[in-house]
């Protein structure tokens, strides 16, 4: 937020020992299954971020891809080669090396589209808040609107709309429609939460002496309201990147999703699920465990920061 | 009272005329019709000819009433992939996903239910807790990877059911069912259970709280007071007054239903609505896409309609508060 960065430089080294002091780390400290979670997230973001250095191959290179090397069972298996640990795809590529790479992807888009999200969101619900009146109740009509659709079917119904708008969209577009179309979806929860919030902050006495020195509605919300009610969002925004990464692999794994060439884990799935039948399980197992690892972890630290962060529960 | 009314239909209806102003759009600006009816030699006669026919020379508003009123007939155009009527193809598909979608939400009541006031009767003990930590699975389990994993195990693996297509159905004029015969019924199992399988946890779950909620009531106490056997205070008194809330929540869950057997559909190929759906969406096939879009639409606005409107029936608070109003 825009007052961490104008606060003195000294401020980040004990703004850390405050953290590491503090209730949250303790109770951190005193919950395995959150450090058992946090370990697992750790674990895939490094291996997402760092690709390249950590992957064994690159599956996108093709002139490092042998076919005769295609549909090699996981390592500890009768003709599988421990160069692929745990197989290769029909291509030849090796699936580890894919998960990574496709890890990736999903963690980008998952995240991408949280952010989206919440800035629409909570811009929406700051303002159906603060302003009130036919304002908050046509965003609330809106979010009632969206709320009495699965998620899924309206980022579908975006995503395909999007598609048949640029039938040959180049990858970058095709990677905005879908961050787009999960966002969409997702800003609706942040809207209720932060209007709910902001309808209590707006009648606290430090808002009436903002106002009463006469400092505009637009920097009321923005320096005083905001910073007040972004405590739940935390808690929502970890929740709603698990969700996020589902939904994006649920659209890649029908086909609408990513662009081909750069496979999200739901892709991979997609990809694996042809081959089922001909034996090579191994293909679509490690994806789907990778991506329910993932969101089961992701979930796991959401509910645990919900609890560390609501007060009553102490 | 009738305010409350009318302001929910009122937003029905503008919700359903936004859902066929976007099928509009979508019509309007994704490709041009004549050319697509046409193809490209046409001459300039033959398409302003055409364009005449179809109402395209007309103003805006027109053409978006002449849309909506061909909609509400069912009357969405010819599909540019199968070369068919939309109409045709939604009627032959719509039986297989409301079979789907019923058989699944009733495993997710048959099961959910038991399930769920057992694990509330057995509060603690290990084999309810197993079941609560089955449910997180659940919940968190994509349901593609779970119909995946379904399939791998019964269908590759043990290879004891069928995983893919509606097998063996018979017809009553349009209507088909797989339902009447063993072949249609094994190649039901996988999909349906795969579908149910988050409504059958969400059932659980609810089935659970509101029966630990419920035990812990007056009545309960009395009824046990009363020497009632634990059978007749557990089903007769209790059960019964956790299922209001739970056949809400079904009622409402049925529209998800429908909608999330897109992803089943595609799962286990099953010849319904989503997976035509699918197959419109990678084909950019725009009428199929309109129809399914204002259909889907209909289908929860008016299950969300009649929800409201029950709910407005049976609490009496709704309509103090809609007098006020």
């Amino acid at each position: 937020m825009a007052a961490d960065a104008t606060s003195s430089p000294a401020a980040p080294t004990s703004a850390l020992r405050r953290f590491f002091a503090g209730d949250v780390w303790h109770s951190f400290r005193s919950s395995p299954v959150a450090m058992l979670a946090a370990a697992i997230t750790a674990v895939c973001l490094v291996c997402a971020l760092f690709a390249e250095v950590v992957a064994p191959h690159n599956p996108f290179d093709l002139a490092t891809l042998e076919l005769m090397d295609s549909l090699k069972p996981p390592a500890w298996i009768e003709g599988g080669e421990s160069k692929y640990l745990l197989g290769t795809d029909g291509q030849g590529r090796d699936i580890l090396s894919a998960l990574m790479y496709g890890t990736r992807i999903s963690l980008l888009v998952g995240i991408a589209s949280v952010i989206l999200s919440i800035l629409i969101g909570v811009s929406l619900g700051l303002l159906a808040g603060f302003v009130g009146g036919r304002m908050d109740a046509l965003i609330m009509r809106i979010c009632d609107v969206m709320l009495s659709f699965p998620s899924i079917l309206v980022a579908l119904m975006i995503s395909g709309i999007g598609r048949s708008l640029y039938p040959h969209a180049p990858d970058m577009l095709a990677f905005v429609v879908l961050v787009l179309a999960i966002s969409l979806t997702g800003w609706v929860q942040y809207a209720r939460t932060v209007r709910g919030s902001t309808l209590v902050e707006r009648n606290k006495e430090y808002v009436q002496a903002a106002r009463v020195i006469g400092v505009g509605s637009l920097r009321i919300m923005r320096r005083h309201v905001l910073p007040n009610v972004l405590g739940p969002v935390l808690v929502l925004a970890t929740i709603q990147i698990a969700s996020a990464i589902i939904t994006e692999a649920t659209l890649s794994f029908l086909g609408v999703g990513v662009p081909p060439t750069s496979p999200s884990l739901g892709t991979l799935i997609r990809n694996g699920n042809d081959t089922l039948f001909s034996g090579e399980w191994w293909i679509t197992a490690w994806p789907s465990l990778t991506l329910v690892l993932i969101t089961l972890s992701v979930n796991l630290l959401g509910d645990w920061l919900r609890d560390a962060l609501n007060p009553r529960l102490r | 009272m009738l305010v409350f009314i009318l302001r929910r239909v009122v937003q029905a209806v503008v919700v359903m005329l936004s859902v066929a102003f976007i099928a509009f759009m979508l019509f309007q600006y994704v490709g041009d019709p004549v050319t697509n009816l046409l193809g490209q030699d046409a001459t300039d006669e033959q398409r302003t000819a055409l364009r005449k026919d179809l109402g395209l020379d007309q103003p805006f508003p027109a053409q978006f009433a002449r849309f909506v009123v061909n909609a509400a007939q069912g009357e969405f155009g010819i599909s540019l992939r199968q070369g068919r009527k939309v109409s045709a193809l939604i009627v032959e598909r719509f039986p297989a996903t409301l079979e789907l979608a019923l058989v699944a939400g009733f495993i997710a009541l048959g099961l959910g239910i038991p399930l769920g006031v057992y694990a509330a009767l057995r509060r603690g003990k290990a084999s309810a807790q197993v079941l609560m930590a089955g449910t997180l699975f659940g919940v968190s389990l994509p349901n593609f990877v779970i119909g995946i994993v379904l399939i791998w195990v019964f269908a590759v693996e043990l290879k004891w059911l069928p995983s893919f297509g509606r097998g063996e159905v018979v017809a009553f004029g349009s209507w088909t069912t797989g339902l009447l015969t063993r072949d249609g019924l094994l190649h039901l199992i996988l999909p349906a259970f795969t579908l149910s399988a988050f409504q059958l946890t969400l059932i659980m779950r609810l089935v659970r709280a509101e029966m630990l909620e419920v035990l812990r009531a007056d009545y309960i106490r009395f009824a046990r007071a009363r020497g009632l056997t634990d059978r007749s205070v557990y089903f007769g008194h209790a059960l019964k007054n956790t299922l209001v809330p739970v056949i809400t929540i079904t009622g409402l869950q049925l529209g998800s239903l429908i909608a999330f057997a897109i992803i089943t559909e595609q799962v286990f190929q099953w010849p319904g609505m989503g997976f035509l759906f699918i197959q419109a969406v990678q084909f950019a096939d725009i009428p199929v896409m309109a129809a399914y879009l204002c259909l889907i639409s209909l289908i929860f606005v008016v299950i969300n309609l009649g929800v409201d409107l029950l709910y407005f029936a049976v609490d009496p608070r709704l309509r103090v508060e809609g007098k006020s109003h």
